[in-house]
């Protein structure tokens, strides 16, 4: 159980990395999708392991999937505007909520 | 000790950190949307290892099939950034590299001196599509419901922003 555990908390730290340094937005969501994954990795392990009696770890984690879907799509969805409004996807150019 | 599922286990753990190193370090971002897919798929496999046969095929279809596919979509349609030499990264990834592989070290540490756990005397089912089936209708039916709600409104929500203004 604990290397299934440690793979997850290191691709989430990974992921962690990636959401701090990239300046694309795009880079930005993979590497959320990342930690999603890294949370989904948990989830079945603690249900395998310590909570074996119902498959409630393995439901949670369908849903993070589905909802990750749903944010995924929206999140492009942004991307694209933004891309159109001002030619280029990096956080640079979306600092006009910035006050 | 081993995990469970021994060298297997350690083949798709490497190729997970590898390709997800990959993702967030390399320059060309239709390269890090392909080892996206790499990462995604092993991801799978761990699934397999850990007896959930059916959240590996949802993660097959819907990651790999869906939101990989979209994701590389949306790569073509914003970019001649894939050929482009622009900073892909912030000045500031030293300081995070620092804190992240912190993150990391510290939380493996930890986990490898925590012994509270109560580990279960039964078996995981093996039978795990009709038992999440089961739920879905029973003890999971509203939030089932929700979440097709919630995918209903994403999908209007897409549409509704990513579309061109009217002239």
């Amino acid at each position: 159980m604990f290397y299934y555990l440690a793979l997850a908390a290191i691709l989430f730290a990974i992921g962690m990395f990636g959401v701090i340094t990239r300046r694309n937005t795009i880079g930005i969501l993979m590497s959320l999708e990342l930690m999603f994954n890294a949370a989904n990795i948990n989830f079945v392990t603690f249900n395998k392991y310590v909570a074996a009696e119902a498959l409630v770890g393995q439901m949670f984690a369908l849903f993070i999937i589905v909802v990750a879907a749903a944010e995924a799509v929206v999140g492009l969805a942004i991307v694209l505007l933004i891309y159109r409004r001002w030619r280029g996807i990096g956080t640079d150019n979306i600092s006009i909520m910035k006050w | 000790m081993m995990p469970d599922g021994g060298i297997v286990f350690w083949i798709l753990s490497v190729v997970i950190l590898v390709s997800g190193l990959m993702v967030v370090s390399l320059r060309n971002i239709f390269h890090c949307a392909l080892f996206l897919i790499v990462c995604l798929f092993s991801v799978a496999g761990i699934f397999v290892l850990l007896n959930a046969e059916f959240l590996a095929a949802a993660q097959v279809l819907i990651y790999v099939g869906a939101v990989a596919i979209l994701i590389i979509f949306a790569v073509m349609l914003t970019s001649n950034l894939a050929s482009e030499r622009i900073r892909m990264t912030s000045e500031n990834a030293a300081v995070a590299f620092v804190a992240c592989a912190f993150f990391a070290i510290g939380s493996v540490a930890l986990l490898s001196k925590t012994t509270v756990w109560k580990y279960s005397t039964v078996a995981l089912t093996t039978d795990n599509v009709s038992a999440i089936g089961k739920y879905l209708m029973t003890q999971f039916m509203l939030p089932f419901e929700v979440v097709s709600v919630l995918l209903l409104a994403a999908l209007i929500g897409a549409i509704v922003i990513a579309r061109k203004e009217r002239p």
